[in-house]
């Protein structure tokens, strides 16, 4: 028994060694390297680079990664940050209706519904996008607070939306960075 | 709602279409036949094997294949554990991260050689590259080829006579490595990183955000790679801590639609692969449209409870429970996620579990506690569901007073303990798990909702340990010595015991001869049997589990319905 036990030893390592170097190095090496001629913007992050105006390049974000907006003239995000309460507990409840009241003191004039995802924080906690609704929620406001017409800010926004994956998978989704770039004028 | 339907019944004909032929793909391959990957892999096969001294005809006993199993897993538990415990003095740890506490070490190596692959840990805020790569990513492909292995271990018991030797569980784990499971995880892993999931060996980047000007650090790493084969093999763990929900790990409708499919494209192949192995593809089919039938049932309860059981607030538009979902996913594909994750044993998430409504969650943790049978790991869901087909068998036979057989085979004593072990050695640990875990005088200090959302974290986090799932709620902090140890133990329990069981099994029903068919015998393809399974299943999940449910999301949702 314990003969046997030692016998398997040998080709326990061995195999270890082998599968070790195959997938732990091999693959994610070989990976990489593709990744890196092929896809090198997504390979690293996605990050949008802008131009100056005095001609030097900077990172102003992540694709994938949303940021924090508060002020009247940006397109805002949903709330940062997860949670993992759940969506039914009274802590949950009361979260809620802060976010309502913030919105309602944020834009007094108003007085459409509150689109559900403006109000609920999403799982990553730095969800990129917001649904179609919540941006058009906002559009009236933007138009206002930047002196533009609305069509603009549609417009804007339209070119940012993701539909559904070939009409049937997933959700449209409006970029909020982005959104808030082109309308500063950074990215067409 | 018509939408979700269309959505969900689409992937699900893709999910079918394409297991089907990559069910006869894996036969070919464990069966020793020639496939069109030979021309280029075979020389890598024959190099390892004789590597690692092995000879064509070498065939184990089932005693020989649980040494080599057990051994194997003992050596990757040690290199999963040392390799984190030195990263700080390993290359590729371009953040300078410290090792971990090594009650986590410990929790996180019997996670990730379980096939569990809880997380108690962050990725971005504690691993190295190093230890990702050599460490997490090579026990995702062991832990996914090994219960393969034994699975077809198990198929080579029914189909043997007089025979006893039941493989090589070298060779098996190396052809499940080289002709599935790497090359299906390079091909996923590009798709992947061309959508924008992360795969680089730099330091993390930084970003100047624009309305704060503040800098946002974005976690980089060999993430693609990685989060391929923790799809395809069942594994769950996620390279950045809050996993598929995480956009650099998850970035777009596609990359959901790719990881959802590879969460149960293999579980379900295997259903198509045993058919044909067993020379019966009726068997196959039968249990996969057990398996399916369960599955449907579970994503309509998740679904209808996401998209009408979510709460409704003065002045906000009522639409489906958006809390800890993403826009890109929303409620439909999240309930599907959530589904397909808990059925299979993957543990990955997409949305956060935790903030799911309470009936969703029993749904989520149910999948889990009738034994990861659903589709369930790799190779370890289907052994599992034989189990079950077996008990089965067992009692049909009660009924009628008839000698129980399977496959040609009579079910006997030694067959019945061994299909005991493999049932209830998980439910029997996780509800121990769960009670010692109540009776810790700090247990309220590591829950993050109140009442009996606050129990329902408790008990879903050893029910995914107790299971071999992996995923949580999210809001249990599970990083501590007591979870860390009793957890990192129970996984380790609940994965080999009743995998020990299998060989044995395995070997047993090998010794015996074949019995012909009579008209006695119960048929175990047709839609009778495939009812009184389906009954078994859902039965003993119930007896063992009720009363905690009733305690957990049970009374969770009465207490907050409005």
């Amino acid at each position: 028994m314990i003969k046997k036990l030692i016998a398997s030893f040998r080709p326990a390592l061995m195999c270890l060694l082998v599968v070790t170097i195959l997938c732990g190095f091999i693959y994610p090496v070989f990976v990489t390297g593709i990744a890196q001629i092929a896809f090198p913007n997504q390979a690293n992050g996605s990050i949008i680079t802008i131009t100056e105006e005095n001609g030097t390049p900077k990172d102003v974000g992540s694709v994938l990664i949303g940021q924090e907006f508060t002020k009247p003239e940006y397109l805002i995000g949903r709330p940062m940050g997860t949670t993992n309460l759940s969506p039914v507990s009274e802590e949950q409840r009361k979260l809620v209706a802060q976010r309502i009241a913030w919105w309602q003191a944020f834009d007094p004039e108003n007085k459409a519904v509150i689109p559900m995802d403006l109000v609920t924080a999403s799982g990553s906690g730095v969800d990129p996008n917001i649904s179609p609704e919540a941006a058009e929620y906002q559009v009236a406001r933007i138009a206002r607070e930047r002196n533009i017409s609305e069509e603009s800010v549609r417009k804007i926004i339209n070119q940012y939306t993701t539909e559904k994956l070939l009409g049937f998978w997933g959700e449209p989704a409006v970029h909020v960075l982005k959104v808030n770039l082109a309308l500063d004028g950074l990215i067409q | 709602m018509t939408q979700i339907v269309i959505q969900d019944t689409l992937f699900l004909i893709i999910l079918v279409a394409l297991s089907v032929p990559l069910g006869s793909y894996i036969y070919k391959v464990m069966a020793g036949k020639a496939v069109f990957l030979s021309r280029v892999i075979a020389p890598i096969e024959g190099g390892i094997y004789k590597l690692m001294s092995i000879a064509d005809e070498d065939e184990m006993s089932p005693k020989d294949y649980i040494f080599a199993v057990i051994v194997f897993s003992i050596f990757g538990l040690i290199l999963v554990f040392g390799i984190q415990m030195l990263q700080f003095f390993l290359p590729f740890n371009p953040e300078n991260f410290h090792a971990p506490s090594w009650d986590l070490a410990f929790n996180t190596a019997a996670s990730f050689v379980s096939n569990t692959n809880w997380q108690a840990y962050s990725g971005e805020s504690s691993l190295s590259y190093f230890t990702q790569a050599v460490g997490l990513c090579v026990q995702n492909f062991l832990s996914a080829a090994t219960g393969i292995a034994v699975l077809f271990a198990l198929i080579r018991g029914f189909v043997a006579t007089k025979k006893t030797t039941i493989g090589n569980f070298w060779k098996d784990l190396i052809r499940v490595l080289l002709y599935v499971l790497i090359p299906l995880s390079l091909v996923l892993a590009l798709l992947l990183v061309s959508q924008g999931v992360v795969q680089t060996l730099s330091p993390y980047g930084e970003v100047v955000s624009l309305e704060s000007g503040t800098v946002q650090t974005i976690p980089l790493g060999p993430a693609a790679s990685q989060i391929a084969i923790k799809q395809l093999g069942t594994n769950g763990g996620g390279f950045f801590g809050l996993n598929s929900a995480f956009p650099l790990e998850n970035p777009t409708a596609l990359t959901n639609f790719l990881q959802l499919l590879s969460i149960l494209l293999i579980p379900a192949a295997l259903c198509v692969s045993f058919g044909k192995a067993v020379k019966d593809s009726n068997q196959g089919r039968a249990i996969y449209a057990v398996m399916l039938i369960l599955f449907v049932a579970a994503l309509a309860a998740v679904t209808i409870n996401e998209y009408y059981a979510g709460p409704t607030f003065q002045g906000v538009m009522a639409s489906g429970s958006m809390e800890g979902k993403e826009i890109i996913h929303g409620v439909g594909t999240s309930a599907l996620w959530g589904t397909a994750t808990t059925a299979a044993s993957n543990g990955s998430v997409n949305a956060m579990h935790d903030s799911f409504t309470p009936l969703s969650g029993m749904v989520l943790m149910f999948l889990m506690q009738i034994g990861e049978v659903v589709f369930g790991g790799v190779g370890s869901g289907l052994y599992g569901m034989i189990a079950f087909v077996i008990l089965t068998v067992f009692i049909a036979g009660l009924m009628v007073g008839r000698t129980p057989e399977y496959l040609g085979k009579k079910i006997e004593p030694f067959d019945m303990k061994m299909i005991a072990l493999i049932v209830l050695v998980p439910p029997v640990f996780t509800l121990l798990g769960t009670a010692f875990a109540v009776l810790m005088p700090q247990a309220s200090s590591w829950l993050s909702n109140s009442g009996a959302h606050g129990f329902s974290e408790l008990l879903y986090a050893f029910t995914s340990m107790g299971n071999n799932n992996g995923s949580a709620f999210g809001g249990f902090s599970a990083n501590s010595i007591f979870t860390n140890m009793v957890g990192g133990m129970i996984m380790l329990m609940v994965r080999f015991v009743p995998m020990i069981a299998v060989i044995l099994l395995a070997g047993n029903l090998s010794n015996k001869k074949t019995v012909a068919a009579s008209d006695g015998t119960l048929s175990t393809s047709d839609l009778l049997f495939m009812g009184l399974l389906i009954a078994i299943i859902v039965l003993i999940g119930a007896l063992s589990f009720l009363p905690a449910l009733a305690l957990g999301p049970i009374a969770d949702f009465f207490t907050t319905i409005k």
